[in-house]
């Protein structure tokens, strides 16, 4: 069991005069097994809660805390955060030239695993989340995001979160941008990665239809860099029928 | 940002992509600048020469002058495949009759040369191993170096050059490649920190003849490697490739001159490099002449230039000189830049640590150009000799 404990975060970017604060006291708990989505309009910080977890340096914590099973998250350097068992699904992955998707798997497992995977069993867990994620199995010698169409680059992180493992997982707005079919493929992976492990989930989106296909067990509504509302599932329904105006017009 | 995106983007850009217009016009065309086998027809540079303006001069004084070679201090070893023969001789006045020296240093290198090294493929012969040859010096030795390369018609080969030790070396490498040819030449560098290198390489290439050139410099206090290009006949091809990896206080400079004359050839030239440390600096300058009787040319180049510390100075500049509109392409691309932040960020956030994060990024950088040299022992050398240097890359204020 492990939870990752999100308590009075506040987190600032600089800006050209001065810095600008995004995040203004993040209060959430996830625990193994939960699926938790947060929901909210654009520019309300949700991707800033991603990357502020994952440890970009662009975002800079001012106050409050989080701890992954009691340890100091913020206190680890990202590639630490990542051994420790958090794992980001980028909205942008980045290109990295020259690295192929297999050798960039593989440096990844190692890394986390401290160890290198044994060779015959991870070329067959590579092959298989492949196959499940409707990849072509050519795809592990291109060269890491490089050309890859918006789909492409999705089911790339799905498939880094189930060979990966990761104790929390964080998908930032991974059904932006896809088509249906994509959407169903993407989606079929993450419940095969909830299903086979339990891992906790923190699903950021700005639309409900992913929600069709992922089931939350929490919903959380981000606004203006605070979590506004929270409820269960029927609040993404309601969410569905009404849109985000309420909580954007001034009281 | 991407490394390899077509503009540059990001904070640094020292001195890159300077339009030869903007800066000096030394002649109305490339095609005119001087060539002589005369020491006395080039004055000892004082670093105000169009193409001396780059590079320390001062410290390259010993190769100015005429003088003997150290013959003790200098070892040549050859491996030589079925098919190829190497031997040695006196130079005479016109050498393989393929380049004359461009400037001072060449001419000084042609006169001083005692020894002219030979190394010729039999027509049609098409040898599975690489010739290899290996120069080695030691305590700084004089070595006045003229190697003539000849590929005969329709033959196929590889043949590397490579380079250790610690040298004064100036040297003329004169490379023919009769028509149908295929020559992939390899010059490797891997000099001691103390050697000074200067070198003029002219390529002829024949009627649908190939010229692969590829030239990885990683060790040497200066080199500065000159390629000239010219064919012979049409549909000959030049692909000129680059890998250069500069620490501190290294100076490692490139030049190319490729000159269409014939039609329906083609020139692609891609070099790539990286600069850590205190006073690194590199420099490339890509011309790239067609002229009026090129029609059908098709020619590129690239250079790319990664800064990963502070205090490293990378200069880029590519020159095309068209004087055709019948041509089926001419383009070239710069860009210097800093690392990308972005990607070793993606790489740690899957638990990679920084350190080997970085060598992902910088390996991946070098291994577009690395992997089109298609010889897979030759790739293997120069990733590893990459990996070496990348040993070295010291930590920067990312850390801090």
């Amino acid at each position: 069991m492990s939870t990752l404990e999100i308590s009075g975060l506040h987190v600032s970017v600089e800006v050209e005069d001065g810095s600008k604060e995004i995040l203004r006291g993040v209060d959430l708990t996830v625990r193994s097994g939960e699926t938790h989505a947060i929901m909210g309009p654009n520019g309300s910080g949700k991707s800033t809660l991603a990357y502020s977890l994952a440890g970009h340096p662009r975002y800079r914590v001012t106050s409050g805390s989080v701890t992954l099973d009691g340890e100091d998250v913020l206190a680890m350097s990202v590639d630490e955060r990542a051994r420790a068992g958090l794992f980001l699904a980028m909205q942008y992955p980045v290109e990295v030239p020259g690295v192929t998707v297999s050798n960039f798997l593989r440096t990844a497992k190692t890394a986390i695993d401290g160890q290198s995977p044994k060779l015959r069993t991870w070329v067959k867990d590579v092959k298989g989340a492949m196959a499940n994620l409707r990849m072509d199995p050519e795809f592990a010698e291109r060269n890491v995001n490089e050309g890859f169409s918006g789909g492409e680059k999705k089911r790339h992180e799905i498939l880094q979160m189930e060979l990966l493992r990761p104790k929390i997982a964080i998908l930032d707005e991974t059904d932006s941008g896809l088509d249906v079919d994509a959407l169903r493929i993407v989606s079929e992976g993450v419940n095969r990665v909830k299903a086979t492990s339990d891992v906790g989930l923190l699903l950021i989106t700005h639309y409900t239809r992913i929600l069709r296909y992922i089931t939350p067990d929490f919903v959380h509504v981000f606004v203006d860099g605070r979590i506004a509302e929270e409820g269960g599932p029927e609040l993404a329904d309601r969410l569905e029928d009404e849109g985000y105006d309420r909580f954007l017009t001034p009281a | 940002m991407s490394l390899l995106a077509d503009k540059t983007q990001g904070p640094v850009l020292v001195g890159a992509h300077t339009d030869s217009g903007a800066a000096f016009v030394p002649d109305q065309s490339r095609a005119e600048r001087k060539r002589s086998y005369a020491v006395a027809d080039f004055t000892v540079p004082n670093g105000r020469e169009e193409d001396w303006r780059f590079t320390p001069v001062d410290r390259l004084r010993p190769l100015f002058e005429v003088g003997p070679d150290d013959r003790d201090g200098v070892t040549v070893t050859a491996d030589t495949p079925d098919g190829v023969t190497v031997s040695h001789g006196t130079p005479g006045s016109v050498g393989l009759g393929v380049g004359i020296p461009a400037d001072r240093a060449s001419a000084v290198a042609w006169e001083s040369a005692s020894v002219m090294t030979s190394l010729a493929v039999a027509p049609g012969a098409a040898p599975a191993e690489p010739a290899v040859l290996r120069v080695t010096g030691h305590d700084k030795a004089r070595l006045n170096g003229h190697l003539a390369i000849s590929a005969g018609a329709h033959s196929r080969s590889v043949v590397v050059v490579a380079h250790a030790g610690s040298v004064r070396c100036g040297a003329n490498v004169e490379i023919d490649v009769e028509d149908g040819a295929e020559l992939t030449l390899v010059s490797v560098q891997e000099w001691d920190d103390d050697s000074l290198h200067v070198a003029q390489h002219d390529a002829r290439i024949g009627r649908d003849a190939s010229l692969r050139h590829i030239v990885v410099t990683l060790g040497g206090a200066i080199v500065r490697i000159s390629t000239n290009v010219l064919y012979s006949g049409t549909g000959g091809s030049f692909e000129g490739l680059g890998v250069y990896f500069a620490d501190a206080g290294q100076h490692l400079e490139h030049r190319l001159f490729v000159d269409h004359e014939p039609p329906n050839c083609r020139s692609d030239v891609a070099y790539k490099g990286a600069l850590q440390g205190d006073g690194a600096h590199t420099v490339w300058v890509g011309d790239v002449l067609i002229r009026a009787s090129a029609g059908g040319t098709n020619t590129y180049e690239l250079n790319r230039n990664l800064v990963l510390t502070d205090g490293a100075r990378a200069d880029s500049v590519p020159n095309l000189e068209i004087e055709t509109g019948q041509i089926e392409g001419a383009g070239h691309a710069s860009a210097t830049g800093r690392f990308d932040d972005e990607q070793l960020f993606y790489l740690q956030a899957r638990g990679i640590p920084e350190d080997t994060a970085r060598r992902l990024v910088v390996r991946g950088f070098f291994a577009s150009i690395v992997q089109r040299i298609g010889v897979p022992e030759i790739v293997e050398r120069i990733m590893a000799a990459i990996d070496r240097e990348l040993g070295a890359t010291p930590q920067t204020e990312a850390d801090g």
